[in-house]
């Protein structure tokens, strides 16, 4: 294995000083750690405790931390979120599981109306360092109430923070820079990236919110990505790279704040723009990064229209062969940056 | 006094009914054993603050002094002065829409108060919430909220805080009754329960929700009666009695302190004035406010100190018009404040 160093991160990976480990044991990694350095720090959800979690993330907390600190909540979401803010104002450093990114809808008064407004309503002097976590994404055969991407809904709203690892080592850094960000983050995993394995450095590091990272470097295409997008856009690119085609990949890694200036750096190198998302298309974050490209002057380096991929106009259908069509692909990535390289469209 | 205990919905129900009658009949009686004089002229004066503020308040919306809109507490003093008497100065509130004199209550600064009304840089909040956010998190007021029933759970949150971090505090959430129909209402009073979390949740019913009366919202015949949906003590009680607010909220604390969970207490009052700005009374009756008005809480309790002696109808005087001196004092202040600055708009977004 060979070194690199990140110059974005500064995270210097090399043989001997990372851990393989799969993305659901970063998380955990984090919270563990941070519990152990803060007893400020504490978990809430629903069947996060002895079950571990309906995705297994938080498996062993409970037998570490006890039950105080690795909260059984009823199923009752308006009530973690709002219980999470209570505490974050009064000292504490919650971080709220909701079990699918979908019942994020349910929190939606607490954290939109409350958590992410309470800091500017109250002038400036109040704090809610709170990180809601949930599992968003499609591909599981969940359907249309427990696959969803919301990022957008979230990234729209002033006060609040939004992140989406997109590999362990991310997810590690960034749920750290997370839980000790003195705002309200929404910490979102996707859950077909939880088995993935990655490098990950054993030291204690973090990764400071709102710094872009290249994932692959290239200089004919820019595909702009994140979450479960970045791996198969990476695999595209690979199979791009034999038909000559050398793609560059830039992942957000936060939406709120976003690293507008390494994305444009990447288009004044390529001339070239691929935005790739799971979430549906209309409304999608896609647009924002669409339009704050256009609206640059990196605008003048592109040699064709930026494109976006993304999820259809349509609900998450249950049946696998209309679940895998509704969200991109590595055959659509691929297929859409030949397109896009070679025909200018 | 003697509150009823928690043991049967219809020991409730009979006390709704007395705690309902008592505030439309009945005077003050001899609560006020235990009180210290110089305490009950401290209370009277809360009242009195809270209603001198909210009056000039309405005076100025009137005279479009001051934009956006606001919703008087006018009658319903004796909760949040009786309550807030019962508390200890580093105990926290969540308050609501209808919260200035929550605020007051909890020993706000009134010129920082009026100034934030009038949307200046010297208020509470800089100027950037206005009458429905007004918080002041380092005295632990937790803040106004202009969503009905969104300060419940963030209650049930700072009991958890407190006993996370073994301090003894307890947490006052005040809500209203069109709150008890929300679903936070629900979450946040069982989560409280299954805790044992240290949080009084009081329950303001002045008997409309807006426009919707109580009667029509609910089917229960108290509020206080929900409480055995989560298997915790609830009182209904006279809410504008002074004295009865103050018993129940001192126990309800003490219960809280000594780690025995969260209570629900339904204060019966009544807003005499409309809902917000734009409200015309045109659900409910002159009669209806004019009976209301005959058993007003801060008439009751000057009352009751004359009668006993404790404060001359000249002190009491003296204490109305330090009152309304008072909120002159803070509207000149305010006034006098500078306008907040353009350049600053997007300070406090993020910490």
């Amino acid at each position: 294995m060979s070194t690199s160093t990140s110059q974005q991160t500064g995270i210097r990976t090399a043989a001997g000083d990372t851990v393989e480990m799969t993305y659901a044991e970063a998380v955990r990694a984090a919270l563990a750690e941070e519990m152990r350095r803060d007893p400020s720090v504490f978990l809430l959800g629903e069947d996060i405790g002895i079950y571990g979690g309906a995705f297994a993330v938080t498996r062993g907390l409970f037998e570490e931390f006890g039950e105080e600190r690795v909260r059984d909540t009823p199923i009752s979401e308006q009530a973690i979120a709002g219980a999470a803010i209570g505490a974050a104002l009064t000292g504490m450093r919650p971080v709220a599981e909701i079990q699918f990114s979908d019942f994020m809808a349910l929190t939606m008064d607490q954290l939109v109306n409350q958590a992410a407004k309470i800091r500017y309503m109250f002038g400036g002097k109040a704090m809610v360092p709170l990180v809601l976590r949930a599992p968003l994404g499609s591909g599981t055969g969940a359907a249309a109430q427990h696959s969803q991407s919301q990022e957008a809904w979230f990234a729209h709203v002033p006060g609040l923070k939004v992140v989406l690892p997109a590999t362990p080592a991310d997810a590690k850094g960034l749920l750290i820079s997370a839980i000790r960000d003195d705002n309200p983050v929404v910490f979102l995993e996707h859950k077909l990236l939880y088995r993935y394995k990655g490098a990950v450095p054993q030291r204690e590091y973090t990764i400071p919110l709102g710094k872009a990272e290249v994932k692959r470097e290239g200089t004919d295409l820019s595909i702009i990505a994140w979450s479960i997008m970045v791996p198969r856009a990476l695999a595209a690119a690979e199979r791009l790279a034999r038909e000559g085609i050398e793609v560059e990949i830039v992942d957000p890694r936060t939406l709120r704040p976003f690293d507008e200036e390494t994305i444009l750096a990447s288009v004044r190198k390529t001339g070239h723009v691929l935005i790739v998302h799971e979430a549906v298309q209309m409304g999608g974050f896609g647009g924002e990064v669409a339009a704050r490209i256009a609206a640059s002057e990196a605008f003048n380096y592109l040699d064709a229209p930026i494109r976006r991929l993304a999820g259809a106009d349509t609900p998450i259908p249950y049946s696998p062969i209309l679940e895998r069509a509704a969200v991109p692909q590595e055959d659509d990535i691929y297929a859409a940056a030949l397109r896009l390289v070679r025909e200018g469209i | 006094m003697t509150l009823p205990t928690p043991s049967s919905p219809q020991e409730q129900n009979a006390d709704a009914e007395s705690a309902a009658s008592l505030s439309r009949h009945a005077s003050l009686g001899d609560l006020g054993e235990d009180f210290h004089p110089d305490e009950l002229r401290q209370i009277l004066g809360t009242m009195l603050r809270i209603r001198a503020f909210e009056e000039k308040v309405d005076e100025l919306f009137m005279q479009g002094a001051v934009h956006g809109t606001t919703h008087l507490s006018i009658g319903e003093e004796a909760v949040p002065a009786g309550a807030l008497s019962a508390l200890r100065p580093d105990d926290y509130i969540t308050s609501t829409h209808r919260g200035h004199g929550h605020c007051i209550a909890k020993g706000a600064n009134l010129d920082l108060m009026m100034a934030e009304l009038l949307g200046r840089e010297t208020g509470y909040c800089r100027g950037r919430g206005g009458s429905m956010h007004i918080a002041d998190v380092d005295t632990g007021n937790l803040g106004a909220n202009g969503v009905v029933g969104g300060g419940i759970p963030i209650a049930t949150g700072v009991g958890l805080s407190i006993i996370l971090r073994h301090t003894e505090q307890v947490c006052l959430c005040f809500f209203g009754d069109g709150a008890s129909n929300e679903g936070t209402f629900h979450e946040a009073i069982n989560m409280a329960s299954i805790w044992n979390l240290p949080v009084i949740f009081l329950c303001e019913n002045n008997q409309y929700g807006m426009s919707m009366s109580v009667q029509r919202a609910t089917h229960v015949h108290s509020l206080a009666d929900r409480a055995g949906a989560y298997g915790i003590p609830g009182f209904s009680l006279d809410g504008n009695n002074v004295f009865a607010v103050r018993q129940a909220v001192r126990e309800a604390a003490e219960r809280a302190r000594a780690g025995h969970g969260p209570t629900l207490i339904e204060a019966i009052t009544y807003r005499y004035k409309g809902h917000s700005k734009s409200d015309q009374n045109r659900y409910r009756t002159r009669d209806e406010i004019a009976d209301w008005k005959q058993h007003d809480p801060i008439e009751q309790l000057s009352r009751y100190l004359e009668k006993r002696g404790l404060l001359t109808s000249e002190q009491i005087e003296q204490e109305r018009m330090q009152a309304y001196a008072d909120i002159e004092d803070a509207y000149a202040y305010a006034q006098a404040s500078p306008e907040p600055k353009v350049e600053a708009l997007l300070e406090g977004v993020y910490a």
